[in-house]
């Protein structure tokens, strides 16, 4: 075990803002990009489900009229 | 029994078998993860030479192997798409690019904040630095190329010129640190000679470096079957998936 309290952990030997520094933006962009994904995948449900309505909407006029 | 090799390069039983795998990889990737992590924090021992700074090893190398990796295989199935005409392949290279750009950008991100207190600098326009930048942007001119054209499947043709040029970068990058000899230090890991690092470290590191190849696979798949659902949303599949999850 490297280290003895957490303070010392996060000093990192005097080198945390560079440790922690890249850590962070490491773990940073693969939650962001995670996140686009499934942004991206529920704009596209989002879509089809409006395209659907509006043709079940026509087809509900089209047989009412 | 005749394996048929060309089921899953449809795109509905790619989708399928693609949604099967992701959970597979994402927990490879979270087990592999945490045990990189561990050990690179709690079992590595202290650097004589540069203390703890060197910690950022367990992601600054994947990162780069990572993002030179990415873009060697990104550059097989645009290839693959150019030459047979398949739409997935092409697909699947449009995927991988983002997730290799990000690597890029953390390889040279996680590398000068480990030069600033090693090197005393957060740049320097050594060989190794340079064309990684270079790769850097090679992937940014492949994504934005492909979002300036709007019919998919020129974007694909021209993706896959771009990224076919651009894979002579890739011998570069690996070489320069013994062509040029700049400042970047030469390979302390690699098939032929034993490796120039504590077990530990390595052990630490080479986990590291599967946990980012599961989560890439994982992240990749993920964006494909996104992508997939994009552009065959006209087909009569995705109209009848659609009809399953409305029901559900």
């Amino acid at each position: 075990m490297n280290w003895e309290s957490w303070s010392e952990f996060f000093a990192m030997g005097g080198d945390g803002v560079y440790v922690w520094g890249s850590y962070f933006v490491t773990f940073a962009c693969v939650i962001g990009e995670v996140l686009l994904i499934s942004n991206r995948r529920r704009t596209l449900d989002k879509q089809y489900g409006l395209i659907h309505d509006s043709n079940k909407k026509e087809i509900n006029n089209e047989t009412s009229s | 029994m005749a394996i048929n090799w060309f089921k899953y390069s449809s795109p509905a039983s790619f989708y399928s078998l693609s949604g099967k795998m992701i959970p597979i990889f994402v927990f490879l990737a979270v087990v592999t993860l945490i045990a990189g992590l561990y050990i690179g924090f709690f079992v590595a021992p202290t650097d004589f030479q540069q203390g703890e700074a060197y910690r950022i090893i367990f992601i600054h190398v994947p990162a780069a192997w990572m993002s030179m990796f990415l873009y060697v295989v990104m550059a097989f199935w645009a290839g693959i798409g150019l030459a047979f005409n398949t739409r997935l392949s092409s697909m699947l290279a449009t995927a991988i690019a983002p997730t290799g750009a990000m690597f890029t950008f953390l390889a040279l991100w996680t590398g000068a904040l480990w030069g600033k207190p090693m090197w005393g600098t957060w740049w320097v326009w050594d060989a190794r630095l340079t064309s990684e930048l270079i790769l850097l942007f090679l992937y940014i001119g492949f994504m934005s190329l492909q979002a300036a054209i709007d019919d998919p499947r020129r974007a694909d043709k021209a993706g896959a010129i771009i990224a076919l040029v651009g894979v002579v970068n890739i011998p570069i990058i690996y070489f320069s640190v013994q062509w040029w000899n700049t400042l970047h230090q030469g390979a302390s890991v690699s098939l032929n000679q034993a490796p120039a690092m504590a077990t530990t470290m390595l052990t630490g590191m080479l986990i590291m470096v599967i946990a980012s190849w599961m989560y890439s696979i994982a992240v990749i798949l993920k964006r494909v079957r996104v992508i997939i659902l994009e552009r065959e949303s006209h087909t009569a599949w995705v109209a009848e998936l659609r009809k399953k999850e409305a029901a559900r």
